[in-house]
């Protein structure tokens, strides 16, 4: 099969890599150029596992072709700590937010768009940011709080 | 065409692990060269705790800083035996194996100390920040680190312990089929209120109210943790989660995750949890252990509320609107307790 070379920014990084036709973004991330940040749930949309950003914005990258990310820059949950960890991470650590972990690299991302964009969220808005993000172990409660004392931290800051 | 609320109670007494005799767990506690301990485990930990609250038991134990204990549960193949993570089991007998093996190693590494500080070992005591001195001396003291190392370097002992909790299997009476399968129980109760709309069949859950009665929470965070979650997991059984969501013919069925509900983010629930910290004389430091009673009792308790509300029994999981819908037509109408109750 043809293998198109796709080059684009990772978490600040250039990066280069060959993709096969018709793969999709989560198998180029995860094999291709190695970062095993995103996670496969479901394959196909459902569960949110495999969220990154794309310039600046949520995109599902099981249903995102390999080659559309062709000079664009992507944000994945192995790029959130910078020489220290992300508040968001810091909150998540905090209130327990993790239980079996699958979900979290999803949810961070999800949660990272949100507060760029809405930097002071509702609980509503919280929950409207995670809703395409599935968590099997947490009931969701301690990943709604952490996000919202991230939020609560940088207004006093 | 209306809605009807409706309130359902239940309540739970939860045996914690398998039959006695049948339900062994395992754990090895060894010190490091940097005198530092490892606790061995094969039961694995896969987000409820496990890791944490092992150590926790293990530094209380031995009397040495959380952060100087490091549990290991690699690999089921090489560790000590382990029944597994299930049954709500993980802290009550894999606990009370750990406290075994910690105990057995910490007398090791006061004997060691002992014979560096030349006292005799049964009168000294461990601070809990990495010291051990004599009682009523701290000034006659040595680091925990110290002591191991002068076990292993110099005189030729491992500081290590074995441990294994098993309560020999209880025959059952052959006269009155009597026995005593359990050594500990814990407890729950849950009070929900529902809401059903008898024109689509659909339960949305209100609130939930619930208290926990688990021993003690060694973790309270931890607990509170997976008494939250497990409720989610409860919830998601009872009016969700099924391979054969709408026809009992299989060629109709669900043949991806799209088809396999769960409750979001936004089906959320308010959850007001009570624990009652009830130590329990077998447990380890008391503890018996949330594990899947945090999921129980909401089935029941939702199966209630829907009978209060609009008088349909539903004995089958899950809850969906076609078997709501089914059972308000079957009775010829909504027929909603709570009001019949009043109405008297």
């Amino acid at each position: 099969m043809a293998k198109k070379p796709v080059t684009f920014m990772l978490n600040g990084s250039e990066r280069a890599a060959f993709a096969e036709e018709g793969l999709n973004l989560l198998e180029f991330l995860r094999r291709a150029v190695g970062d095993l940040s995103p996670k496969y749930g479901c394959g196909q949309g459902t569960c949110g596992a495999c969220t990154v950003i794309i310039d600046g914005e949520t995109h599902l990258s099981c249903l995102t072709m390999a080659e559309a990310v062709q000079g664009r820059k992507v944000e994945t949950a192995s790029g959130l700590a910078n020489g220290k960890v992300h508040p968001l991470q810091e909150a998540f650590m905090e209130h327990f937010a993790a239980q079996c972990g699958y979900c979290t690299p999803g949810m961070l991302m999800s949660a990272k768009v949100l507060l760029d964009h809405n930097p002071s969220p509702s609980r509503a808005e919280v929950i409207e940011a995670i809703s395409g993000n599935l968590c099997r172990c947490t009931g969701y409660e301690p990943i709604i709080d952490a996000i919202l004392a991230t939020a609560n931290t940088r207004r006093l800051a | 065409m209306a809605m009807h609320r409706g309130r359902g109670f239940a309540s739970i007494n939860y045996p914690i692990g398998m039959n006695l005799g049948g339900d062994p767990s395992q754990a090895l506690v060894h010190s490091n060269p940097d005198g530092k301990f490892t606790v061995a485990l094969s039961s694995i930990d896969l987000g409820q705790g496990m890791k944490s609250v092992t150590r926790q038991i293990a530094a209380e134990t031995l009397g040495i800083p959380v952060a100087d204990v490091y549990v290991d549960t690699a690999d089921s193949d090489t560790g000590p035996h382990c029944m597994g993570s299930f049954a709500s089991r993980g802290t009550h007998r894999v606990g009370n194996a750990v406290i075994q093996a910690a105990q057995e190693a910490r007398a090791v590494m006061l004997e060691a100390a002992a014979e560096e500080l030349e006292v005799d070992a049964s009168d000294l005591v461990t601070d809990g920040r990495g010291n051990i001195h004599v009682k009523g001396a701290p000034s006659r003291s040595i680091t925990t680190m110290a002591a191991c190392q002068a076990a292993q370097f110099k005189q030729g002992r491992t500081v290590s312990g074995r441990g294994i909790f098993l309560i020999p299997l209880s025959e059952v009476d052959p006269e009155t089929g009597e026995m005593t399968p359990v050594s500990c129980f814990a407890h729950a109760a849950m009070l929900v209120e529902v809401e059903v709309d008898d024109e689509t069949g659909e339960v949305s859950v209100l609130d939930m109210q619930s208290a926990y009665e688990l021993g003690r929470a060694l973790n309270p965070k931890l607990v509170e943790q997976q008494l939250i979650g497990g409720a989610w997991m409860g919830m998601s059984h009872v009016l969700w989660e099924t391979t054969e969501p709408y026809y009992p013919d299989r060629s109709h069925g669900p043949v991806d995750f799209n088809h396999y509900l769960m409750p979001g983010p936004g089906d959320l629930a308010p959850h007001h949890i009570s624990v009652l910290e009830r130590p329990a004389p077998d447990g380890p430091f008391g503890g018996k252990g949330p594990g899947e009673m945090c999921a129980n009792p909401v089935l029941p308790a939702v199966a209630n509320a829907v009978y209060d509300a609009v008088g349909v029994r539903i004995d089958e999981l899950p809850i969906t609107p076609e078997k709501v819908l089914r059972g308000i037509r079957a009775n010829g109408g909504a027929r909603p307790k709570m009001r019949l109750a009043r109405a008297r």
